[in-house]
């Protein structure tokens, strides 16, 4: 398992080389945001997750891979304080889970739990992230509006705040709940399946998104089912079925063995520039 | 006949104004009901309030005070039963209120005396209304609007994204058992004008109106209860001009508002369609 902290400067694999590796040294050092240490969580007697160790630090970007319900999901809900893990230890900058703690971490659900015919438009929306400090009795202010306007700006909603929600392309939703999650000034943003049900369009915006939001010292933390898409825009990707079975750079864990321990089936993997590309192996020959 | 004709009686005046508040109010809280699917439970209340109203009749104790009692001991058993996992909200409200509304039958079997109040319970009886009455609506109407008003942020945000909400710090159950009561005391004031069947209309039908004509939540908080307040008013008028049963006419008065509207938008998409070819 690749560690982290092995990694080498100018690595020809990186595409993002400079970006990469300056948020891959900042963690070199402190205490990482999040630290999981051998989590075990249960659905009734189904194990969700077992004996998980997982650290995020400040600044990373990390997508979860692995099969449907291999703990993707369960470990973001026990990151949330969601899902109480059955054994194990979940440590927010050191310290044991409290709700203050959580204030810190955005969450951006899967597009497939949104009620798209609910009454609502896009600036009632993004405003929600303000409920993180400002509970009960808070308006929206000069000071709220002028926040909100900046993060539609850079997520490029300027000019839709009154649009609902439904009228939006499946990049611009995608779009409208991170910038729910940035409300809140979160040093961590956990994303369930950003890119799931979305066009390569609208893939490649979210994951512009993404990438920006990180670039200003967010770290990211995605699940993923496309190992493609992982592979060529993420620099860090843990592969989990149950348990953690590989961490590193996705060029490095993608290989034949991982994939195969995780999909308990065989995929084709092969080097191309650089890049490394995961293709299914067909069950019968082509005629 | 001028419109203030009615006004010159006082059980009018009564009336009208209870009719009119209680409109607003229903409007007003049955956004959340239709946005949250809880249309049922509001239906489910109404009918176990039921029984507290006629325990209520047998005890000699107020109305308000026995049915206020049954009504919030109701909406916190649904919420418990429901939250169980292996019982579904719809199946707790089932148990509940048909229960309470079968005990409440139950007693009426025995005690054959008080059949008009029982009626009134049933089918409302707006013209009943008096002034003490009017206040005691009026005072819960402010006290329900002025507690969805103060948890308005989380209940929207747990209306919408419940799962979000509870990661963001809302505690949706508490929320989900606050919001009962305040559905329950909602029901409790309305029984007495619309009657325990025809609750569940005036929540219902007012926001579904107001669905139609805009996308906006903070304009839908605002149009559903004039909506509900005009057909309050125009039902007390035309209950008034036709000599029909007040409370049905309140709700006939918004389901023709909702089949007219239903008309003009197929209309509409008929011409559309025409001019597109």
């Amino acid at each position: 398992m690749a560690n982290p902290h092995d990694h080498r400067p100018g690595d020809p694999h990186s595409l993002h080389p400079s970006d990469a590796e300056e948020r891959l040294w900042h963690k070199a050092a402190g205490v990482p945001l999040v630290d999981l240490a051998q989590i075990s969580s249960h659905y009734g007697a189904t194990v969700a997750l077992e004996n998980v160790s997982l650290k995020i630090w400040p600044g990373q970007f990390m997508a979860l891979v692995g099969p449907n319900g291999g703990g993707k999901t369960t470990l973001l809900r026990t990151i949330l304080g969601m899902v109480p893990a059955s054994s194990g230890k979940v440590l927010l900058r050191g310290r044991p889970l409290t709700r203050s703690a959580l204030d810190r971490i955005g969450y951006v659900p899967q597009l497939e739990t949104i009620d798209w015919n609910f009454p609502i438009t896009v600036e009632e929306v993004i405003s929600m992230g303000f409920f993180v400090k400002n509970r009960w009795f808070g308006g929206i202010g000069e000071k709220e509006k002028r926040k909100l306007d900046n993060v539609m700006e850079r997520l490029n909603l300027g000019g839709l705040g009154k649009r609902h929600i439904r009228e939006l392309s499946g990049g611009q939703q995608q779009a409208v709940f991170i910038g729910r999650a940035l409300l809140g000034d979160p040093e961590l943003i956990l994303l369930d399946e950003p890119a799931s049900g979305l066009d390569i369009r609208s893939r490649d915006d979210v994951i512009h998104f993404l990438h920006e939001i990180n670039h200003q010292g967010v770290a990211v933390v995605l699940t993923a089912h496309d190992l493609n898409w992982v592979a060529a825009h993420l620099p860090w990707a843990v592969c989990i079925n149950h348990r953690l079975i590989a961490e590193g750079r996705p060029n490095e864990i993608f290989n034949a063995e991982v994939l195969r321990e995780a999909y308990s089936g065989e995929l084709v993997v092969f080097h191309q520039d650089g890049m490394v590309m995961i293709g299914e192996r067909p069950h019968a020959p082509h005629i | 006949m001028s419109i203030f004709v009615p006004f010159e009686y006082e059980f009018f005046r009564n009336g009208f104004i209870a009719a009119v508040v209680i409109g607003a109010l229903c409007g007003f809280i049955g956004v959340y009901v239709v946005l949250r699917r809880m249309s049922y439970i509001g239906h489910g209340l109404s009918h176990a309030i039921f029984g507290g109203a006629v325990l209520s009749y047998v005890w000699n104790v107020n109305f308000f005070i026995g049915g206020g009692l049954w009504a919030l001991l109701s909406g916190v058993l649904i919420h418990w039963i429901s939250h169980r996992r292996w019982v579904g909200a719809d199946a707790a409200i089932g148990v509940v209120t048909t229960s309470s509304f079968a005990l409440g039958v139950a007693i009426i079997s025995t005690h054959r005396t008080f059949t008009r109040n029982i009626e009134a319970a049933l089918f409302g009886n707006i013209l009943g209304i008096t002034q003490r009455d009017v206040w005691i609506v009026v005072l819960v109407s402010l006290l329900v609007a002025a507690a969805l008003f103060l948890i308005r942020r989380p209940l929207l945000f747990a209306t919408f994204d419940p799962e979000v909400a509870s990661a963001y710090g809302v505690s949706t159950g508490k929320i989900d058992l606050f919001f009962i009561m305040l559905l329950a005391a909602t029901v409790l004031a309305s029984t007495q004008i619309l009657g325990v069947t025809l609750v569940a209309a005036a929540m219902v039908i007012p926001p579904v109106i107001a669905r139609y004509m805009t996308q906006r939540f903070q304009t839908l908080l605002i149009v559903s209860p004039l909506i509900g307040a005009f057909c309050g008013a125009a039902g007390m008028f035309l209950s008034f001009s036709l000599d029909i049963s007040s409370a049905a006419t309140i709700v006939l008065t918004s389901a023709a508002l909702f089949g007219l509207l239903e008309l003009t938008l197929i209309a509409r998409r008929k011409k559309a369609a025409m001019g597109d070819h």
